[in-house]
């Protein structure tokens, strides 16, 4: 058996640059499998990790609709305070939107033809309603529980709002018409990851809210979690925002892990596989071809052998281990390029690479079968060949 | 059997005859045509220990069919051989090929020798399908170099050497795993003269240490150098 593989060796050894011919279409096979399953596997990975970040950490309790009669709950204007308490909340504010009746917005009274104002959505909220929905600013500053208590009539506007209204800078403490009530914007907000509603509208304090539309209770909470926390959140935050009667709190949590991204994943991966494996049929009709090639130039070689007491069992076998010994080098030739290849992209993306183990180890196995079922053909041809053919030529 | 009379009844007879190497009893060969081709028309031949035998006849005479015959390349259609008592005819490929490699030693007029391995591996190759260990191998192999007067090479390609030099391995390859019979096919017939007399004189060598021989060759001057000598015309042999 020894003695079989050594012969195998010197026999692939003895011509390299043929080896490394032969070896190119699993290497490109192989390459191809493992960096597309690894750039697949990466990519699904970021795609996830930002659909976690922007959904997954999102806990929303609203007030049960469905409840019926006196299990009809409000939320209550320290919901913040409360969920906070919660191990795993990062942020957590109340959000509203206010019934205005016909108040329309405008930005300075009688100007052109915004004369009639516009009919945008007011909306109130709390002060950490900002922080909990990753509000990013495009100038200003947010309100605090300072504009809140104090009742100040301050708003934040929602970037498109802002536009319609032709305000684009905060620094000279423009004011907008809410009816005929007027507000000091102090903030323009740029984006949200959750609630895109609030992009398009004017949002107060809480404090302002009650006092200028009679507030009675927030619409909904929205809640930040831990990443992985949603979950538990989800779960706790009834209990501690309304002890009393939980079940009347309807919470939107998202779905567990799993499910749709594992979908997504092997869909994905089915794709890249198809991909590769038609690289390796390629690559696998090389090896069949070179090797082939290699039994007809070494017919004498052949006829030797069995001349010197090789049954043609140690000719076949010793073609096969050949093209297996091939098979492998060109896989983990392969494996190597597609590892660098996913880390080289992901470096480039700054992405994080992620990369099966069992790839890593298999695809060189791989690479071997390959050069097994390769080498079949070739070795049944080689192990037919009659030492009398073989050792008349010259 | 008249042999084996002549081996039981060796205190009788004046001269004990040394065992018989080869027996080959009524051999024929034919190719199956269209046109069958009938290369050996029904030989008798006996080559016995220690002899050194030459087999001339041109080309076309069946004697390369012979040497196949002989060195268990190919099978008779009919008639008997038996080598080293064995009767070939019924023993099955694998059978076959374990006593090709440790009976008969080939050398051939194209050398056959592997380019890409050293003239010690080449040598020790002959022994790899016989089961000879590896050690061992490496050990009888350099033996074998010496003998033929190799020392120096043993580390190197065969395309190194000369044409004489490469059947002077050849022949230590096929001698290294001690064979009943040594068989040659043209041995020097890509030699130049000098180199041939160089290989003759090993045959000679050989012989003289007891080694039975049967060397195949077109050339009379080879052929005169063994001890018997037998013509083959049309198939069949001519004493």
């Amino acid at each position: 058996m020894r003695d079989l593989l050594d012969e195998a060796l010197a026999g692939v050894s003895a011509r390299p640059t043929r080896l490394v011919l032969t070896t190119l279409g699993t290497v490109l096979g192989i390459a191809a499998l493992v960096g597309t399953v690894g750039l697949g596997q990466t990519a699904a990975g970021q795609i996830t990790q930002r659909f976690d970040l922007a959904a997954a950490t999102r806990v929303v309790v609203q007030p049960d609709d469905k409840a019926e009669g006196e299990a009809a709950t409000q939320l209550p204007w320290d919901a913040p305070e409360r969920i906070k308490r919660l191990n795993g909340v990062d942020a957590a504010g109340t959000f509203s939107l206010l019934d205005v009746g016909d108040d329309r917005v405008r930005s300075v009274a009688g100007i052109g033809g915004q004369k009639d104002g516009y009919a945008l959505q007011v909306m109130a909220g709390s002060a950490g309603l900002f922080d909990a929905v990753r509000a990013q600013l495009r100038t200003g500053r947010f309100f605090d529980a300072g504009h809140d208590t104090r009742t100040d009539r301050v708003v934040v506007l929602g970037k498109h709002a802002a536009e319609k209204l032709g305000i684009n800078r905060v620094d000279s403490q423009p004011a907008v018409f809410i009816g005929d009530q007027a507000y000091t914007v102090i903030g323009i907000l740029d984006g949200v990851s959750g609630r895109a509603e609030l992009l398009d509208g004017v949002i107060m304090p809480n404090g302002a809210a009650k006092t200028a539309y009679e507030l009675e209770a927030p619409d909904a909470l929205e809640i930040r979690t831990q990443v992985g926390a949603a979950q538990l959140i989800a779960g706790q935050a009834p209990v501690a925002i309304d002890p009393n009667n939980p079940s009347a709190l309807k919470v939107d949590a998202p779905p567990v892990q799993g499910g749709v991204r594992k979908g997504v994943e092997s869909d994905l991966n089915a794709l890249f596989l198809l991909l590769g494996a038609v690289a390796l049929l390629v690559g696998g009709l090389g090896i069949a071809n070179v090797t082939l090639l290699s039994v007809l130039e070494r017919v004498s070689e052949i006829g030797l052998r069995r001349a010197l007491g090789a049954a043609r069992r140690h000719v076949a076998v010793q073609f096969l281990v050949e093209s297996v010994i091939v098979g492998f080098l060109g896989g983990l030739l392969g494996t190597a390029v597609g590892v660098l290849l996913t880390i080289g992209v992901s470096w480039f993306r700054d992405w994080t690479p992620i990369l099966d183990t069992g790839l890593a180890v298999g695809s060189p196995l791989l690479g071997a079968l390959i050069g097994l079922l390769a080498g079949t053909y070739p070795a049944w041809k080689a192990s037919a060949i009659q030492p009398i053919t073989a050792l008349r030529g010259t | 059997m008249t042999t084996d009379a002549a081996r039981l009844g060796g205190v009788a007879t004046a001269v004990a005859l040394p065992a018989p190497v080869v027996e080959m009893i009524g051999v024929r060969r034919f190719f199956p045509g269209p046109p069958e081709v009938r290369a050996i028309k029904g030989i008798d031949l006996t080559i016995r220990e220690g002899e050194y035998l030459s087999i001339v006849g041109p080309s076309g005479s069946g004697k390369s069919t012979l040497l196949h015959l002989l060195g268990l390349l190919d099978n008779p259609s009919d008639g008997v051989y038996r080598l080293d008592g064995v009767d070939t005819s019924s023993l099955r490929e694998r059978r076959r090929a374990v006593l090709r490699g440790e009976r008969i030693g080939f050398v051939f007029q194209s050398f056959h020798l592997l380019d890409h391995r050293t003239v010690l591996e080449n040598v020790a190759l002959s022994m790899v399908y016989v089961g000879v260990p590896r050690r061992e191998r490496m050990a009888r192999a350099r033996v074998a170099l010496e003998r033929v007067g190799l020392a120096h090479r043993m580390e190197f390609g065969p395309r190194t050497l000369s044409g004489g030099e490469r059947q002077r391995v050849a022949i230590a390859r096929a001698l290294v795993a001690e064979p009943s019979l040594l068989l040659a096919d043209e041995p020097t017939g890509n030699l130049d003269s000098a180199n041939a007399e160089a290989i003759l004189e090993v045959f000679d060598e050989l012989h003289a240490e007891g080694m039975t021989l049967a060397v195949i060759t077109h050339d009379d001057h080879v052929s005169r150098r063994a001890q018997r000598q037998v013509r083959i015309v049309d198939g069949t042999l001519q004493w």
